[in-house]
């Protein structure tokens, strides 16, 4: 393996033919994932500054940094891109477009053009939503609740509205795609029982996608009529409801979480398991949460609603359910700690990463039981006490878990390594400065400061200051790996086939795979994490 | 506590303590978990490291422990489920005979009227050792009604009355915030609640600012709408006498019954028709565009003021929200 010291470059899917024009009109899965990786990255910087900006103005108590319009457009923007042009997407749209045919044996997804749609789709929503923050920007915060975004904000919400819309439809188009293609493009052998556990998780996050776009599409467009032609829906002056939209509007992104969360989740398999060597524990069960999910992620939107008004029996069935949601997080989470037991560990960077996930989720999926408890609920909704929480799940889990997987398969897309000590060093100032960034946030937030204040009493401002020291440091660990990646693209060392001797089809194919993933449809006659038949071979790559 | 690093809320109602015990035992509970991931988590990274450990040993799951870890956590969930629920029912379901002040909410600040016809804006003044209820309503978009130290939040909507109620425990002034996202100056719609002893409050009612109380300002306003005329004290009105209808089931011409809550009224002035009384005629005009809120919670004060003697049905809970807009 190691002998293979290139002279002439094979053919991968890299270097099989250049120009523009055969990225923008690739159909192949590995080239559509990296469109999509460059236009989330760029999206992730966007929102990353608006983030920084409103750190920044929160420094102080007084609103002193920007004006109060500029500031609700900044979290509002930061919202929207991050939620819809950087999250939903992220490990879907990337590792999932890139792996999943790899993982399974196939050639391409089952609807290559499809797939290339989808990202001009995104582009086209992507463009939209800018312009529209171009111009103006939006000042709705990312859940455009009625009336105010219908009639009283004198903003860009259409512009902003029509993008989400748009963009929707990449989402669906990517979940379609991941569904038809586990379901029918398996290779022999690849049973649903020996199916990565990545692919479960994409799998779960695809139904979602699929069954749950469509709804807020039709939300959003309803706003949009009631904006333009003030057809009375959601205000009550017209004879609305303004709840209706808060039922609509959770109703898909409540499981919207679940997209953005469930991906992340299989990549934590993938990379638990690689490093410790061992067999996933208890495979049905985590396969299983991922299902159990993405079902009940639909039944539990009113949990967003318990003080907006509804009724006492409703909100006592919504907290009930919400409980539910929280079981299967919790059986993956004991299984992967389980996974680790009489294991054979490495440190890597993509396994702290991984350590990081799971330490930062369970804070994030803790915190999110208080907010199912109706009594602590009254107290701490739309405090910062949510902002913290689901800022641990989407930042500390989700973004921990993209960038866990971006190492571990950066080798095979690029076929490049990473420099490892710096990626060590980002691993650990991300891992820090979130922390620092978010704790103080659950104090802030208990004590009642509420969310999206542009200026704010002067009790808070000692935790606020820690918060804005723990973002920049947040903001190192995220520019390191910018750097190091693009510096490995020319100097990195050329990876090997399988770096890390893993398990997984994907590591048995040359890194970058070839244009056709492989050279004959592999026959699997073995189960999924089967590190027990993987030699033991000390391939330490040399850094 | 320190005085320039607060870490914790006050507490000044008589729910704020049930709030926190749960609190604390959902911080317990989590900081239980959240230590044994992070240990299990550590001491397995280094006992079982790659130099220590070479040999992995495969294992296959364990149906027991997949129960436990499933069973043991839903019943905690459980505990917590129910705690939080008797928490939120006495948060729901106001005590007769609570104080009560109207509450408007509009970009970007709070307009509060007393019964006594007193009114207030970002400040509301309430005596300590009462229940207070408050009727809300917003002229614009949603607000929230947040006071940290009584531990209790709730929107206020247009279209709408919402209700929250609290028990003051401790005079002092504290926090009123607007929690729910409502435009430019949001963060700028905040005010004090003062709680003061029975004597101060007194004393402060007493000091003036009220030009005749909010259900005698509701009676003028009734007969200047012309309401009067057909809401007659007798029975040879053309709508139903309003005497003694708050809080009363009422038939309606569909077979069905409601209570006469404050959402029902203020239904009734705005959207007559919506729900016509049994044995009337739809021929009541929409007040809609015509009264203010203030206006509006003035004439169901007044209307509540006919309710003689306080011996009502159970009928002033939460609203029942969310109102299906019944259009027959």
């Amino acid at each position: 393996m190691a002998t293979a010291v290139q002279t002439v470059e094979r053919e991968n899917y890299l270097n099989s033919n250049y120009g523009i024009k055969s990225w923008l009109l690739t159909t192949d899965h590995k080239r559509i994932a990296l469109l999509y990786l460059v236009s989330i990255t760029a999206m992730f910087w966007i929102g990353g500054f608006f983030a920084m900006l409103i750190r920044l103005e929160l420094l102080t108590p007084a609103g002193d940094m920007v004006s109060s319009d500029t500031y609700n457009k900044l979290f509002t923007m930061h919202g929207i891109i991050m939620v819809f042009f950087f999250l939903i997407p992220s490990v879907p749209a990337t590792l999932g477009n890139f792996l999943i045919p790899l993982m399974v044996g196939a050639k391409d997804l089952a609807f290559p053009r499809v797939n290339l749609l989808s990202w001009y789709i995104y582009m086209v929503g992507a463009i939209t939503a800018l312009t529209a923050m171009v111009m103006g920007g939006v000042d709705t915060g990312w859940t455009f609740y009625t009336p105010f975004s219908t009639t009283y904000s004198n903003t860009h919400v259409m512009g902003a509205a029509i993008g989400i819309f748009i963009t929707g439809f990449s989402s669906i188009l990517t979940g379609l795609n991941f569904i038809v293609t586990i379901h029918r493009m398996r290779a022999p052998g690849m049973t649903w029982r020996r199916l990565p556990l990545f692919c479960w998780a994409n799998y779960a996050a695809a139904i979602i996608m699929v069954l749950g776009t469509p709804v807020i599409a039709i939300t959003l467009l309803l706003v949009a009529l009631e904006r333009a032609f003030n057809i009375g829906i959601f205000n009550p002056q017209l004879g609305g409801d303004p709840l209706l939209f808060q039922h609509l509007f959770w109703f898909y992104s409540h499981p919207a979480v679940y997209i953005m969360i469930l991906p992340g989740m299989g990549v934590i398999n993938e990379i638990i398991t690689c490093f410790s060597r061992k067999r996933v524990f208890g495979y049905e069960f985590v396969a299983l949460a991922s299902i159990a999910i993405a079902v009940l992620g639909f039944l539990v939107w009113a949990h967003h609603m318990f003080v907006a008004g509804i009724s006492v029996y409703a909100a006592l069935v919504f907290s009930l359910l919400s409980y539910l949601v929280a079981i299967p997080s919790a059986v993956k989470v004991f299984n992967w700690t389980a996974t680790l037991y009489k294991g054979s560990i490495r440190y890597e960077t993509p396994m702290l990463y991984a350590f990081g996930f799971i330490g930062l989720f369970t804070v994030g999926g803790l915190t999110g039981v208080f907010l199912a408890s109706l009594g602590v609920d009254v107290h701490v909704h739309d405090t910062y006490f949510v902002v913290a929480h689901f800022h641990y799940v989407m930042v500390g889990g989700m973004v921990m878990a993209y960038m866990a997987g971006l190492h571990f398969w950066w080798p095979k897309i690029t076929g490049r390594m990473y420099p490892e000590a710096w990626a060590k060093l980002s691993a650990l100032l991300v891992f820090v400065g979130f922390n620092t960034t978010f704790f103080p946030l659950f104090i802030v937030g208990y004590m009642g400061l509420p969310r999206r204040y542009h200026a704010y009493p002067p009790e808070f401002q000692v935790l606020n200051v820690l918060s804005t020291a723990g973002a920049s440091i947040l903001a190192v660990g995220y520019v390191l790996p910018m750097i190091y990646f693009l510096w490995s693209l020319r100097y990195g060392e050329p990876a090997p086939p399988n770096p890390w001797n893993a398990v997984g089809l994907e590591w048995m194919t040359p890194s970058p795979p070839p244009t056709h993933n492989f050279d004959e449809t592999p026959i699997v006659t073995w189960e999924a994490y089967d590190y027990e038949h993987q030699p033991q071979e000390e391939v330490t790559v040399g850094h | 506590m320190w005085k320039n690093l607060p870490l914790f809320p006050e507490r000044a109602s008589a729910l704020a303590w049930q709030v926190d015990g749960l609190y604390f035992l959902l911080v317990g509970v989590s900081a239980f978990f959240t230590l044994l991931i992070f240990a299990l988590i550590f001491v397995f990274a280094v006992k079982y490291r790659r130099s220590a450990h070479p040999h992995p040993v495969q294992i296959e799951g364990s149906l027991p422990l997949e129960l436990a870890w499933t069973l043991i956590p839903l019943g905690i969930c459980m505990i917590f489920f129910a705690w939080g629920s008797l928490i939120y029912f006495q948060e729901a379901r106001p005590p007769k005979g609570a104080m009560e002040v109207y509450v408007v909410g509009k970009q970007w600040m709070w307009k509060f009227e007393h019964e006594t016809g007193q009114r207030e804006i970002n400040q509301l003044h309430i005596p300590v050792d009462r229940d207070v209820k408050m009727v809300m309503s917003s002229q614009d978009v949603i607000h929230d009604f947040f006071v940290p130290a009584f531990r209790v939040k709730a929107d206020v909507l247009p279209g709408r009355f919402t209700e929250i109620w609290f028990h003051t425990t401790k005079p002092g002034t504290y926090h009123l915030f607007c929690s729910q996202y409502c435009g430019t100056d949001h963060s700028g719609m905040i005010g004090q609640v003062i709680v003061m002893e029975p004597v101060a409050f007194q004393a402060w009612l007493s000091g003036g600012g009220s030009t005749g109380s909010l259900a005698s300002n509701g009676q003028q306003l009734f007969q200047q709408l012309g309401c009067a005329t057909c809401h007659r004290f007798d029975t040879q009105g053309r709508g139903p006498n309003l005497a003694g209808v708050f809080g009363k089931p009422v038939l309606l011409d569909d077979g069905r019954t409601v209570v006469a809550d404050e959402n029902y009224l203020r239904e009734s002035i705005l959207n007559p028709g919506a729900k016509i009384v049994s044995g009337f005629k739809p021929i009541m005009p929409s007040f809609q565009g015509q009264v203010s809120e203030e206006s509006l919670m003035a004439l169901v004060a007044y209307i509540k003021s006919l309710a003689q003697p306080q011996q009502n049905e159970p009928g002033s809970n939460r609203p029942p929200a969310p109102e299906t807009s019944s259009v027959q």
